[in-house]
């Protein structure tokens, strides 16, 4: 704990060690997780059971809606961990800027949920017999920015959320609405390379610019959030 | 032309329920305030 | 007190003004060529839709006024953002060759002023924790008026075109923007910390940047796969034009009644708060 300087980079890379160390150890979210999404995946494979070719139509949006799901259970987690012990008024208290925690936060859930991604995507190919018909290499930045767009928006909520009653399912009632371009660029790219009939170039510019949009205004405004009682 | 008619209904049923419960709450603060005076 | 006395001759006045607009848009209003009487919900649907994103838009203002003004050099600063916004939409309604379809210079110019100047009326008129009530109130009333234009948008669409629902630019946006403030609301109501208005101000600023957002990747997305579009934009016979505008007079007056109904109401609610905690805290221990 004496490397923590009042510095952002080492205030955030000492947070994300600290949150992933301890993920490690216990590997409780992590394995609820797993284990949530390979219910989901299996669910919906026998909820909807289409052939080669209409599976490609639709892959996309299941596959989104799965991680979707997955990342919420996730996001619950995320600042609950520091209630205990008042973790976070601590926080509150030291010189180390809010926004340091938020990307701190904000990383380890993308860690995580980009690590079920990588573990879901084998099972999804396995169930849905899918092959990309389109450029497939282009569905890893889709992936990277739309898990980003996923993780930023909810890692803020949940600390809205924090403070309220039904905190769980004030999370998804928050992030769902907001998201709604994301999950459509998202969707809609993914489809696009799966099928192979049209550019996702589009829905990549668009999700990039939502990142980028919404991370500066979740760092703009976590301060605010973190200080609210 | 039923249509019409609904749509028009619809838009003043959801108003009126809206302003009943601005009524209602109305009510209840009232009888609040009673209590309060009443102390 | 001369406020609460003139409430019902206003709201007499705006009952008559409705029943007249009804008149209008039922009796006089030409009947359309393609669609038929049907088309006649277009004078209640048309105008909900502008009360509602008004409403939406003050809400905007609220939120951003409760967060800024806390802090003297953060208010300074977003005046004269503010302003040069005001400016800025008026010399580039002008100067940006070719606008998105059925967007028209004058009305890019008239909305940047309208929302400036809305900006520094509601900072005169009202305090800080005013500004807050106004944000809760013009959020209800808005939610209202906007679910009016999502039951209004089917049944119009149902008889002409077949569907009740279909993903286009206007309809998806105003499902997304209603979904965020019914979210803004519950936020209001389950938060229990005496930071809540902060907290709903953020989720304002969230969804005021998304809503643009969902317009944009949606009018996109329209223009790769055709859809039949929602009809609007292009010309409107002029006495069409006359009895929409009488409508919307009409409901902005009726709104306007609405949101001051709420307002006195959320006004009353919290004095009649304060004075429960203070009682609670000056009550004797006895029963300790």
């Amino acid at each position: 704990m004496n490397k923590l300087s009042a510095a952002p980079s080492g205030v955030t890379g000492a947070t994300l060690a600290k949150d992933l160390r301890l993920e490690w150890r216990s590997k409780d979210a992590l394995n609820s997780m797993l284990f949530f999404s390979l219910l989901v995946v299996v669910v919906f494979s026998f909820s909807f059971d289409p052939n080669a070719e209409e599976s490609r139509q639709i892959a996309g949006g299941l596959v989104w809606v799965a991680f979707l799901f997955a990342a919420v259970v996730a996001l619950n987690q995320t600042w609950a961990r520091e209630l205990p012990n008042q973790v976070l008024d601590a926080y509150r208290v030291s010189p180390a800027p809010a926004n340091s925690l938020f990307m701190a936060k904000a990383l380890g859930n993308f860690i995580l949920v980009a690590v079920l991604e990588i573990l879901m995507t084998p099972l999804f190919i396995m169930f849905y017999k899918l092959r990309a018909l389109g450029p497939a290499w282009q569905l890893i930045p889709i992936a990277a920015l739309g898990t980003w767009a996923l993780v930023v928006n909810g890692t803020f909520f949940a600390a809205i959320s924090l403070r309220t009653r039904s905190r769980e399912i004030m999370l998804p009632l928050l992030l769902f609405p907001v998201s709604i371009p994301a999950l459509l660029a998202m969707v809609n790219a993914t489809t696009a390379i799966l099928t192979g009939e049209l550019s996702a170039k589009f829905w990549i510019v668009l999700l990039t610019t939502y990142d980028v949009v919404f991370t500066i205004a979740c760092l703009l405004l976590f301060e605010l959030v973190l200080n609210a009682e | 032309m039923n249509f019409l008619y609904a749509a028009y209904a619809a838009t003043w049923i959801i108003h009126i329920v809206y302003l009943s419960t601005l009524v209602r709450r109305y009510q209840r603060l009232s009888r609040e305030i009673d209590e309060l005076k009443k102390k | 007190m001369k406020m609460k006395r003139m409430f019902p001759i206003l709201g007499l006045l705006t009952a008559v003004l409705l029943s007249y607009a009804l008149y209008e848009a039922l009796v006089v209003a030409p009947t359309e060529q393609t669609m038929g009487n049907v088309q006649r919900i277009f004078y209640y649907h048309v105008p909900s839709a502008w009360t509602a994103f008004l409403l939406f838009c003050i809400n905007f203002v609220c939120s951003i006024q409760y967060l800024v003004r806390s802090n003297p050099v953060a208010d300074k600063l977003t005046n004269w953002t503010v302003l040069a916004i005001a400016i800025a939409s008026c010399i580039a309604a002008f100067v940006i060759r070719p606008l998105p379809e059925g967007i028209e210079p004058s009305s890019v110019a008239t909305t940047g002023l309208a929302i400036c100047g809305l900006y520094f009326l509601i900072k005169k008129c009202f305090s800080r924790t005013r500004t807050d009530a106004l944000a809760v109130v013009t959020a209800e009333v808005g939610v209202v008026f906007c679910t009016v234009v999502l039951v209004t948008g089917p049944l119009w669409a149902r008889p002409v075109w077949g569907i009740w629902w279909t993903w286009d630019v206007r309809l998806t946006s105003t499902l997304v923007l209603w979904l965020i403030y019914i979210s803004y609301l519950m936020l209001r109501r389950f938060s229990s910390s005496g930071q809540t208005p902060v907290l709903a101000a953020a989720l304002a600023i969230f969804g005021a940047l998304d809503v643009p957002l969902v317009y944009f990747s949606i009018w996109i997305f329209r223009t790769q796969h055709p859809q039949p579009v929602v009809g609007g934009g292009g010309s409107i016979d002029p006495v069409m034009l006359h009895i929409l505008l009488i409508n919307w007079l009409a409901f902005l007056c009726f709104a306007g009644l609405v949101c001051w109904s709420r307002y006195r109401l959320e006004i009353l609610q919290r004095e009649v708060e304060e004075t429960q905690a203070l009682e609670a805290m000056l009550e004797p221990r006895g029963s300790r």
